[in-house]
């Protein structure tokens, strides 16, 4: 089997989710290839062929000419399977690529089983085992899902890519998060308020017992969305990654892009009325309660 | 006047406690509880805050789905759509997006919508290939992941959301289809007299058997629940217990 990896490169670095392409490739046992629009400066650890656009030319975000880039290399390669980070790259990349090539796509894949493809379905507390029909396949990879065991190595053949196209949109440029009101990062404890807590007054209790164990209170993405609490207090993929030595979970049902965020935390207490709630999959203690009851009642006893 | 359309999609909550169907294809439908996809609920919202800023403008509710998405799609009108479009179809949770994308491409076509809204991604099928599959099968540019978007006399300035949550800046004219991420506004609670005036809106059902859908390109071919690699202790009961259980845990680990 072949494999064309897409590589991302943003804000003029190479993103380290290649490795997890190779590792995904390697797992299925595939000759791999690679293609980036990116610069030499910035050349992934990968022995094989290597397609390069430059990014003077190609510009970092511009679907319609990498799609196009992606379609002429794939006309080379014949690879059977076209793999991408499912990330905002990724996921707004692939359907124009499986639509192109008249492919099928294969989201978020989180596993290989008996050979075929592993996506989550409902928030992953269902996984779907898929059958592809289709001679191509276009596989998006779930963030961290496939980490390479060893550091990567080798170096590329270079193969230069003209770039040509035109584009139907403008992309003019990044906004970088705003800086906020905490650093999560030096926490040693963080108390987390999910949607569970239902509605803005009860941040307090959260607050509470953050301050009770001497530690920072933090929200997952509803809460932030909602305004109930700043940006710079969202744990996850697109809030703060965070490793405190403890970590409790208040009403936080565990969905993935939460869970990069703290999976790293020392140890993880969770409070959820739902016994299911995935963030029992990284959870030490999962204490299937009313947080509205409980959190008041433990910060008591901690008090005592 | 303008048209606009927004496409929306039905899914069972997901506090919900799912058990596989008998032939092991999707989840169990009875005993669930239904609501409008999360994503779409932010889809649906900035499509009406559209309507009311150009004034004059048609809104377009569409949903594919079995019977009960007409809940739904109330829900969308009570919001401030003016008019629901369900496509009938039982089998629509078995579809591949691309022949969700080809219905709704189907759909718009020949209407000359002047941006279609869709959310970034389905909460139960997660495949965010839905909204960019129909840009594509009608040839107009996608703008994905919005969390922040505006428009003027046919051009939209958007901001795409990236990991780390800093921000893409993008244009493009119209038309145009938008996914909207979490996030890019505050989704407005339907009112009892906007629930009431819904009621009267023109809810329009459409077959699928006449439309060309393409071949499947993926098969399930299981669904199970993840295997277990969490060894969580479970401490449930008496809240008081619980408290103290939970209390001396936290202690010893301090
Ligand atoms: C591209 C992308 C990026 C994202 N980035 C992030 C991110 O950085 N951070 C993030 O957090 N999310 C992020 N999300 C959103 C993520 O997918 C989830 O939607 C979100 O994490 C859910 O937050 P939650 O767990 O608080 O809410 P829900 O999923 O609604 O869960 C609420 C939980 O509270 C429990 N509960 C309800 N009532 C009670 C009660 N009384 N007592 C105890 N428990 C109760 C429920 O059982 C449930 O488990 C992102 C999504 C996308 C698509
Ligand atoms: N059955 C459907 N009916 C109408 N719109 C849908 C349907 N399924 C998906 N969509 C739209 O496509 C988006 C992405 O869905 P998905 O590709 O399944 O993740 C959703 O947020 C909806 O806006």
């Amino acid at each position: 089997m072949k494999t064309l990896l897409i590589a991302e490169y943003r804000e003029g670095k190479l993103l380290d989710s290649y490795t997890e392409l190779i590792a995904f490739s390697e797992k299925l046992g595939a000759q791999a290839s690679m293609f980036v629009v990116g610069s030499r400066e910035q050349l992934p650890a990968f022995a094989g062929r290597l397609y390069l656009a430059d990014v003077k030319a190609a510009t970092e975000f511009n679907p319609a000419v990498h799609k196009q880039l992606i379609c002429e290399v794939a006309a080379k390669e014949q690879p059977q399977m076209i793999v991408l980070p499912h990330s905002s790259y990724g996921w707004d990349l692939a359907p124009r690529l499986a639509l192109a090539l008249k492919a099928a796509q294969v989201s978020e894949i989180v596993d290989v089983r008996d050979g075929q493809l592993v996506v989550p379905v409902c928030n992953g507390k269902l996984q779907r085992q898929v059958d592809v029909q289709t001679e191509l396949t276009v596989a998006t990879l779930q963030a961290g899902a496939f980490p390479l065991k060893e550091a990567p190595a080798g170096t590329p053949e270079i193969i230069d890519l003209a770039v040509t196209g035109s584009s139907d949109l403008t992309f003019s440029g990044y906004e970088a998060a705003a800086a906020g009101e905490v650093d999560l990062g030096k926490a040693r404890v963080i108390v987390s308020a999910g949607r569970g807590i239902g509605k803005p007054e009860n941040l307090e209790m959260i607050k509470g017992l953050a301050k009770a164990l001497k530690g920072e209170y933090a929200a997952s993405r509803p809460v932030v969305d909602a305004g109930w609490a700043d940006h710079s207090r969202q744990v996850g993929t697109t809030g703060q990654t965070v490793a405190p030595k403890l970590y409790v979970a208040c009403g936080i049902s565990g969905a993935i892009q939460h869970l990069a965020g703290m999976k790293k935390s020392d140890f993880v207490v969770a409070i959820n009325s739902d016994k299911d709630a995935p963030i029992g999959e990284v959870a030490d203690v999962l204490a299937v309660a009313d947080l509205k009851q409980l959190v008041p009642a433990l910060t008591e006893k901690l008090q005592a | 006047m303008k048209k606009l359309l927004v496409c929306i999609k039905q899914v069972p909550d997901m506090e919900s406690r799912f058990k596989v169907n008998t032939d092991g294809t999707w989840y169990e439908e009875t005993d669930l509880a239904w609501r409008m996809n999360e994503y779409d609920e932010y889809a649906v919202e900035q499509a009406v805050q559209l309507k009311e800023q150009l004034g004059e403008a048609e809104l377009t509710v569409l949903c594919i789905g079995p019977d009960r998405v007409k809940e739904t799609i109330k829900k969308a009108l009570a919001m401030g759509a003016d008019r629901g479009v369900h496509m009938t179809d039982n089998e629509s949770h078995l579809r591949d997006p691309l022949a969700i994308a080809s219905m709704i491409a189907d759909f718009a076509r020949q209407q000359d919508f002047e941006l279609i809204f869709t959310g970034m991604q389905s909460q139960d099928r997660g495949s965010a290939q839905v909204g960019v599959l129909v840009a594509e099968l009608l040839g107009i540019p996608a703008l994905t992941t919005l969390v922040e978007f505006a428009y003027d006399q046919g051009t939209i300035t958007a901001k795409r959301e990236l990991e780390g949550g800093s921000r893409a800046l993008v244009s493009c004219s119209t038309p145009a289809l938008v996914t909207c991420q979490l996030g890019l506004n505050r989704p407005r609670y339907p009112t009892l007299p906007n629930i009431m005036k819904a009621k009267k809106k023109e809810l329009a059902s459409l077959p699928v058997t006449d439309l060309k859908l393409p071949p499947a390109q993926l098969k399930t071919a299981a669904m199970a629940p993840p295997p277990k690699r969490g060894s969580a202790r479970i401490l449930e009961g008496d809240t008081g217990d619980v408290a103290a259980q939970l209390a001396a845990v936290i202690k010893e680990k301090m």
